[in-house]
């Protein structure tokens, strides 16, 4: 096993996925300098580069958050090298206040921010679209439309970078980024850069005067950024990435962007309208080129703007329009604004066939509605929709099951803040609906500071917040520190499972070694803890008895911030996965099924995948396949039904 | 390159649920098409959903050009089904009276199934209304198969192997060998050899 960056010649093709390709594409520019922080979909982009930085002589780096990612980043750009960023469009809100003064002074060596979004929510808490940034900002934006272009767009992102000296931001969607395609590779450059940090020309001197962000130098820095600016549009008029395809006078002009072109494509194609429709796909959407849209703009009085996201494309294009109605005269424009287009949600082929055919008046069917039906209705009963879950074996089951019964037990209508990452789940019912407050990273914790300074004004009740151990670096640890000098009431629950779970065990600052696998000292949260004078527990989840009595012990030393961090790796980090710590059995004899009072607590309530229940015995069963072997629902059992023998 | 795709594109859809190894399946499909000169799109489903939800991969393969990762409705040619029950949902989406269906009959529960919210329907039904959605459909227990290999992962690769069988792409074991030799470590690569073969005989 070789990594796919580097095994494919130059010139011929591979099936890479889309932030594979971006690997390449940075690989093809020559970048030296990788940092991010995981956040689905983007996190295969530094690992895929991490596994080959020894080979490349690249620094790639996982940083404690995006905002800290980019400056190492731009770090690497002010000494000469070609650095990239990485991260979800989340991680662009974090990094935001960075990015505004970055932008503004500019850069030296390439910088290039990609950006995985996600439409539809499929693995986030939102549907944050970032390309604003890049007006609001002031810096070129790039969104490539297929998997080559995800390659050779990321390495034309480093070339524009380089000649206009500021940072560019590329953005892809989860549809590209974790979709796959064929790719040509191109040449991997051979380079042996030094890194200086030059500091000796004026503040104005932008390649060797010191980066400062003064209230004077203000004024100028914005007129050199927005000439880069300028800049950037002269090269979007003739970029090879913006293509026209239809006929020259089409009764509708479609105008897209990203992986949207190919659900256009393929709707004209289905509705054989190559020839009444035509397409102008931009690959660069900010600043918009406008000689190029002053002449598409007048073939067609019909104008539908199809885009990810916030009807970003469609503002601009309007604002373009009409600036340009005498030369392209009034347009009707039709996209997410009107209707024609969902106002939320990502897109596919088939909401794309449902707008053209309700703009131009055709009619379609893509099945017989016979069939249609038949197959909905059979799906309603036999297909229903499978809840996400724990995994077996999982600590965050065990650990939700002990906060919730603690809660309980505590009686005062006490709550819990939650955070993201896998446990976000502790808000369905596979943890026991829990989690009362989820929005962002490291918001569980701040919420709780908050709440748990509210007594003044009669509030009593309980306040507990959870985070993993990578949330607890990334954006926790300040909120923390707010919880204990303003002496906030509340408990933080660390679930440490020893890694970034959710994205793939990514490591963070807490882990043994780096994203190249090289060994980097650990920091403790326990001793980090200690040192901000908090008290701070640390028990095993899967010890139902002792982590619940220090739960409750912890809920009763009521006035301060208190800790509990429950360590239990994950059930599939790598130096757990496959091996069971418990074989476990069910003693037919004990389960007293229906006649049990429990009413099937373990599968009803506990509900592991790896538990099931035989209807025809009326008894519980263990699932070979699934079952994990953790030993928690043998402690879950009040007839002690389920046993657990010891194999490691 | 001779086209012996049955339809171009042919649209393929491999489905299951987290943690069967439905993208590797997707993958190795797919590296052999490329290397056979196709052009090749695939669009997967993970992430949040890998986590006991469905998962669903779509293959677009044909000999002219890429198509859109996410498949138009109505427009499957086959559904590789690693769990039955995953058969039906993308059916009802995706399926035709044209559409062909492989299948593995053992089901994984649901936390809604386990927890006795939702019903598992019976597998005689569950196959019946597979029948009625499809014309063509093979059944078989691959996880049982998979099991008897040593590990219920091995039932991806045995689907593979399986829609290899059907003829309707072109899959030969020397491009499964060379596609699978370059996933895995080599140690692993004679059982995953092992797995394709028992695939294919079960169709």
């Amino acid at each position: 096993m070789s990594s796919i960056l580097l095994e494919t010649k130059t010139d011929s093709e591979a099936l890479l996925m889309g932030n594979d390709a971006i690997s390449r594409g940075a690989l093809e520019a020559g970048v030296n300098v990788i940092t991010g922080y995981p956040g689905t979909p983007s996190s295969e982009i530094v690992e895929q580069l991490a596994k080959v930085a020894g080979d490349c002589n690249l620094y790639v780096e996982w940083s404690v958050n995006e905002k800290v990612a980019l400056e190492v980043a731009a770090a690497g750009s002010y000494a000469g090298l070609k650095s990239m960023c990485v991260m979800k469009q989340v991680g662009v809100n974090v990094a935001a206040d960075s990015l505004l003064h970055i932008a503004e002074y500019g850069t030296r060596g390439a910088l290039v921010l990609v950006s995985c979004e996600d439409p539809g929510a499929l693995s986030s808490t939102n549907e944050g679209d970032s390309r604003p940034y890049a007006k609001m900002m002031e810096f070129p934006l790039l969104e490539p439309g297929d998997f080559q272009e995800a390659k050779d767009m990321a390495k034309w992102a480093f070339e524009l970078s380089e000649n206009l000296c500021n940072i560019v931001m590329l953005r892809s969607v989860t549809r590209l980024s974790h979709a796959s395609g064929n790719v040509i590779m191109g040449e991997l450059p051979q380079s042996d850069p030094e890194a200086v940090f030059e500091f000796n020309g004026t503040p104005m001197d932008q390649m060797k005067g010191p980066i400062l962000a003064f209230p004077t130098l203000v004024d100028p820095l914005r007129r050199r950024q927005q000439e880069k600016l300028s800049k950037a549009e002269a090269a979007f008029e003739e970029s090879v990435f913006n293509t026209y395809t239809g006929p020259e006078k089409p009764e509708l002009l479609i105008i897209t962007s990203s992986v949207c072109q190919l659900y256009t494509k393929e709707a004209l194609s289905i509705l054989d309208l190559q020839d009444r429709v035509g397409l102008l796909k931009l690959g660069t959407t900010w600043p918009l080129p406008p000689k190029l849209l002053g002449k598409y703009l007048g073939v067609c009085d019909k104008i539908f703007i199809v885009e990810e996201g916030t009807p970003f494309l469609e503002d601009n294009i309007k604002a373009m329009a009409a600036e340009k109605a005498k030369q392209v005269g009034i347009k009707t424009f039709f996209g997410r604004k009107d209707g024609t287009l969902p106002p939320v949600n990502e897109l596919n082929p088939d909401i794309l066939i449902e707008g053209i055919t309700s703009i131009l008046e055709i009619p379609f069917q893509s099945v017989s509605d016979g069939y249609k039906a038949k197959a909905k209705e059979i799906a309603a009963v036999g297909a229903p929709v499978r809840e996400l879950t724990f995994c077996p074996g999982c600590p965050h089951r065990a650990s939700f099951w002990l906060i919730r019964s603690a809660l309980k037990l505590d009686n005062r209508s006490g709550f819990l803040c939650g955070d993201i990452g896998c446990y976000s789940l502790g808000a369905g019912p596979c943890g026991f609906s829990t989690i009362k407050i989820l929005q962002a990273m490291g918001s569980g914790m701040g919420m709780a500071s908050g709440f748990g300074k509210l007594d003044q004004f009669g509030m009593s009740q309980p306040v507990m917040a959870v985070c993993g151990d990578s949330t607890f670096f990334h954006a926790v640890l300040p909120a923390l520190v707010n919880a204990v000098h303003n002496q906030s009431d509340m408990i933080l629950v660390v679930l440490d499972n020893s890694g970034t779970a959710m994205t793939g065990f990514q490591p963070h600052p807490g882990s043994p070694a780096g994203a190249t696998g090289m060994k980097l000292p650990m920091l403790d949260i326990e001793k980090l803890c200690c040192a901000i004078d908090i008290r701070v527990e640390v028990s095993d989840p899967f010890d139902l008895q002792s982590t619940r009595e220090i739960l409750l012990d912890l809920l009763e030393d009521s006035g301060n911030p208190r800790v509990l961090i429950l360590k239990q790796p994950c059930a599939l980090s790598p130096i757990k996965k496959g091996s069971k710590m418990y074989e476990m059995s069910i003693d037919v004899n004990l389960c007293l099924a229906d006649r049990c009072g429990c009413n099937k607590l373990c599968t009803r309530v506990f509900k592991c995948p790896g538990l099931m229940w035989d209807t025809l015995k009326g008894k519980v069963q263990i699932d070979e396949v699934l079952c994990a072997g953790c030993g928690v629902c043998a402690n879950v059992c009040p007839t002690g039904a389920i046993n657990a023998e010891r194999v490691r | 390159m001779e086209n012996t795709l049955r339809c171009d594109p042919y649209n393929l859809i491999i489905t299951g649920v987290g943690g069967q190894g439905n993208v590797l399946a997707s993958r190795v499909v797919g590296d052999m098409m490329i290397h056979q000169g196709y052009r090749v799109t695939i669009g997967e489903t993970f992430g949040a959903s890998q986590r006991g939800g469905s998962v669903m991969s779509h293959l677009r393969i044909s000999a002219r050009n890429g198509f859109s990762p996410q498949m138009p409705e109505g427009k499957a040619h086959m559904v590789v089904a690693l769990e039955p029950m995953e058969a039906i949902r993308v059916l009802a989406v995706y399926g035709n009276p044209k559409v062909k269906v492989l299948c593995n009959t053992r089901p994984i529960q649901s936390v809604g199934v386990i927890c006795g919210d939702q019903i598992y329907p019976e597998l005689k039904q569950i196959i019946q209304w597979i029948e009625s959605l499809s014309e063509d459909v093979r059944f078989f227990d691959t996880t049982k198969e998979a099991l008897n290999l040593g590990s219920p992962i091995f039932g991806n690769i045995m689907a593979v192997g399986a829609l290899s069988a059907t003829g309707d792409l072109p899959m030969s074991l020397k491009v499964f060998e060379k596609v699978i030799s370059k996933k895995i470590p080599a140690g692993k690569v004679e059982t995953n050899l092992k797995a394709y073969q028992i695939g294919k005989g079960l169709v």
